[in-house]
């Protein structure tokens, strides 16, 4: 079976992904709180322009405004019961944009989080987790999504379990996670971890990888460690453009333009294949990517010290991979 | 479970052995045997408030500071705490009854705006595992809900937490409020949420920005302890 992303991964070396979706929402004036997938039915020539600011900013794939778009999320805003409904046209606008060009546009249907707990620690259990992402995934199939998109996911049970729902809806998949926590995800995920448990699916992602967490130069080393897994699958790097910074009442990224050039170049030569953006990551950024994939020749693998002096400090001194694994101090201890 | 550690027969502990082997327990999110080990030391006489803070609080401490320096993760905080809540439930109705000292007590929520809740619920789980009394109001608060539970509920503390780059200067409003009704000195505002950081704290007028659930268990210990102390030179 073949579809629209196979084909463009065989023909290319890299591909740009997008940037931002909330971060530019915000600026096209969406108030802090709102779900950002109302706007799919309400402003939808606001959502085409978001997907056409990255297409024209040189993006061949980009992600559908679907990210809190399940029922477990739009539940909070007493909107549970159009989860499908809203990612079917997130979908349908993103493919009447993406057909527009005469060069190939992947349209991506993002499934993120459910924000719960998963069982036996939380309270959403496996069965219930794939009820939700299959009901997503039956709506951006539904729009015309070319593949599905699972991003910023923190803990491998909810992985595995929009794997199992991807599969019912008999869609291609990518699916990332957020590697946030002392360079692992908030549930203690490592970037080892998470290329040895994408093998062992039953209904693999096309590509895997990390976006989101904090920084690009993190997410680099994240990227790294998966490579370090001798993975054949695709690598995807999704990084935010720096660090959320406070300034006068509002709020801005600090990673500029020409860092974003410099970090999708050294994705490349990481190791990755779908290279994009995430918060704060705008289409002067993607511009700037696209023309650096497109002049700089590929270089060697960097190491982590070339990594942060062309992007800036890791924001810890591991991330869980490698020799220096801090161990769990305490165990049941044993009568003699 | 192998048949080594079924060996153990926590009764069979003297006091010291049995904290211990609570930590070890709390450690791992053993509740029932946290939950055996609380009974045991009640049986024994221990007053229900030593039985908090030295075997459940302490044991806490340490599944805190794994947490902070990167050893242990949320999952592993999360089983800690549904063990320790075990304890909790046998010790909250005595607690009451003997009167012990209060640690202290917190009104925590997520601002408006904002339904980001995992972190939070960290935070009021590892702030009860400190023996603190927490009262949270979820998420989506406007400052209306932080004001009438402080005005219920009478804290120490109020927890503020935003998820979000846009919703994190609603936390200033809270505060502005506060001041503009002279109530801002009764609490200490601590701020968490993961765009936040020290320089934004300050920014906004809080007491403390806390970095995660273990850093705002410290600092509230830390502001409590300063009260108490003056509290009493007062």
């Amino acid at each position: 079976m073949t579809n629209a992303l196979t084909k463009l991964l065989a023909t290319r070396d890299w591909i740009l992904a997008d940037g931002a979706t909330g971060t530019n929402l915000f600026n096209m004036g969406l108030e802090s709180g709102d779900a950002p997938e109302m706007w799919n039915d309400e402003h939808p020539d606001r959502i085409a322009l978001l997907y056409k600011q990255a297409v024209d900013a040189g993006s061949d794939l980009f992600l559908t405004n679907s990210f809190g778009g399940n029922a477990a999320r739009l539940k909070l805003h007493g909107a549970q019961k159009r989860a499908r409904e809203l990612s079917r046209i997130s979908a349908e606008i993103g493919r009447s944009v993406a057909d527009r060009y005469d060069r190939p546009v992947i349209v991506a249907g993002s499934v993120g989080p459910t924000g719960e707990i998963m069982a036996p620690m939380g309270a959403l259990t496996h069965e219930l987790a794939v009820e939700i992402f299959h009901e997503q995934a039956e709506g951006l199939k539904e729009g015309g999504a070319d593949v599905l998109w699972l991003e910023t996911i923190s803990a491998q049970e909810e992985y595995k379990a929009a794997a199992e729902a991807f599969k019912l809806a008999d869609m291609p998949w990518c699916g990332t996670m957020s590697f946030d926590t002392a360079g692992r995800t908030m549930m203690g995920l490592t970037s080892a971890d998470m290329a040895t448990m994408v093998e062992k699916l039953g209904n693999p992602p096309l590509a895997f990888g990390a976006n989101c967490g904090v920084g690009a130069s993190d997410l680099l080393r994240t990227v790294l460690g998966f490579v370090a897994q001798g993975s054949e699958r695709p690598i995807i790097a999704k990084g935010n453009a720096g660090i959320p910074k406070y300034h006068d009442g509002h709020i801005h990224y600090d990673g500029t333009p020409e860092l974003m050039a410099d970090y999708a170049v050294l994705a490349r030569d990481a190791g990755a294949t779908i290279i994009g953006g995430c918060c704060g990551t705008m289409p002067e950024h993607l511009s700037k990517m696209r023309a650096a994939l497109e002049e700089r020749p590929k270089g060697p693998r960097p190491t982590l010290d070339q990594i942060t002096d062309a992007l800036g400090a890791f924001s810890s001194a591991a991330d869980g991979t490698g020799d220096d694994v801090p161990a769990p101090r305490r165990t049941r201890r044993r009568r003699a | 479970m192998s048949d080594e550690e079924d060996d153990i027969i926590l009764s069979e502990l003297d006091d010291e052995e049995l904290v211990q082997q609570m930590f070890d327990d709390l450690y791992d999110g053993l509740k029932e045997e946290i939950e055996e080990g609380v009974n045991i030391l009640l049986e024994r006489g221990w007053q229900p408030y030593q039985v908090l803070t030295e075997a459940l609080v302490g044991g806490m401490t340490i599944v805190g500071k794994d947490f902070r320096d990167g050893i242990l993760f949320v999952p592993e905080v999360l089983l800690a705490a549904n063990a320790m809540k075990g304890g909790m439930a046998i010790l909250k109705p005595l607690l009451a009854e003997t009167g012990a000292p209060r640690v202290g007590k917190m009104v925590i929520g997520t601002v408006k705006g904002d339904i980001h809740d995992i972190g939070k619920n960290l935070v009021s789980m590892m702030m009860e595992g400190a023996g603190f009394e927490v009262v949270d109001l979820g998420i989506n608060n406007p400052v209306e809900n932080y004001l009438e539970a402080l005005e219920t509920e009478e804290p120490d503390i109020l927890g503020m937490s935003a998820l979000l780059t846009t919703t994190m200067p609603y936390m200033k409003v809270v505060i502005d409020t506060l001041i503009e009704q002279g109530k801002r000195d009764d609490y200490v505002v601590l701020v968490g949420g993961a765009p936040l950081n020290e320089e934004f704290g300050r920014a906004i007028g809080a007491d403390a920005y806390c970095r995660d659930a273990a850093v705002a268990v410290e600092t509230a210990k830390d502001f409590m302890s300063r009260k108490h102390n003056k509290l009493a030179a007062g």
